[in-house]
């Protein structure tokens, strides 16, 4: 199970997740460095967190602007799952890969604290082994991490079901309290708070079943595939 | 062809909460004397030097550029964009 682990100048918790992939989910991970082309026979990639490019002009978008980017897309095309994590998350929104938009936090806050989602689609390759509405603690660490979407597109995102995940109370002023979403098809996931740092019980003094499952999710769905 | 200054405002659309415009307010002009100040939005600002052959020209061509690269997010943002001579 091939996973492409996109590293962009700037991520850095691309070996948080490669660790977590290869070494906690038996996955075998490799890291793609933005500027080459995307390897072949992928099974998924996931864009890490960090500050790519330093967040410099808005977080995510020079970033967004990388030739790995278009093969991202072009896989994304084919329904390889792609997960993209707080700024990984916003890379996908600046590429036009996900809806939508990411702005700074309502408190102004750079935010680094254990939150509580709801899963609100349990169809997608990183939540088919949830319940509906299950809970997941879970860690974000963002200061641009209040999603925001116009009132149209969150009809439509509704409609659709491509609200993944919402927080189960107000955190940063995100519309509807949103965490995570995907694109129509649901393989490209984006979620602000960090699975990589929650999938292990050394490191999550709650309960890390439920964010492991993000992980089984993909197995699952590969495993599928394959 | 000449050198033209284009200035590239971006700021929030009207709607769109401005938390940084809000705190300057609320957290430091109004605990001052400026009672009579009622609203600062916050901005960012590109400056761009750019060789065209028109004033103009140098201002659709910053646009083009803003529109294609996504310097600003349509979705939240608008820009003003000014050309001046160097």
């Amino acid at each position: 199970m091939n996973v492409g682990v996109v590293v962009f100048p700037g991520s850095n918790c691309d070996r948080d997740m490669f660790h977590v992939l290869s070494d906690v989910f038996h996955m075998t991970p490799q890291y793609c460095w933005h500027d080459k082309p995307l390897p072949e026979n992928l099974d998924a990639v996931v864009l890490p967190g960090g500050f790519s490019y330093g967040d410099r002009l808005r977080a995510g978008v020079i970033a967004a602007h990388s030739p790995i980017i278009q093969d991202v897309k072009k896989i994304a095309e084919k329904g390889i799952p792609i997960l993209g994590v707080c700024n990984g998350f916003q890379i996908l929104v600046e590429s036009g890969l996900l809806p939508g938009v990411l702005l700074k936090n309502d408190s102004l806050n750079f935010m680094c604290e254990w939150t509580n989602l709801t899963v609100e689609n349990n169809k997608t390759p990183f939540t088919n082994k949830f319940e509906l509405n299950e809970k997941i603690p879970i860690p974000i660490a963002n200061g641009d991490g209040r999603y925001f979407v116009d009132d149209e597109t969150l009809k439509q995102l509704e409609r659709k079901n491509q609200i993944v995940f919402k927080y189960d109370q107000v955190v940063n002023g995100s519309s509807n309290q949103i965490a995570g979403v995907c694109n129509e098809d649901g393989n490209v996931v984006g979620m602000m708070p960090h699975p990589e740092r929650a999938a292990e019980p050394e490191i999550n003094p709650h309960d890390n079943k439920p964010s492991s499952l993000i992980f089984e999710s993909l197995l699952q769905k590969i495993g599928a595939n394959n | 062809m000449g050198n033209y200054r284009v200035h590239v405002t971006i700021e929030n659309k009207p709607g769109i909460s401005d938390p940084e415009g809000k705190t300057i307010l609320n957290d430091l002009v109004l605990k001052g004397t400026h009672q009579n100040v009622s609203k600062i939005n916050t901005a960012k600002m590109l400056k761009f030097t750019i060789t065209e052959n028109t004033k103009e020209s140098a201002q659709s061509k910053v646009q083009e550029i803003c529109d294609e690269l996504r310097i600003y997010n349509p979705m939240v943002s608008v820009v003003t964009i000014d050309a001046f001579d160097a």
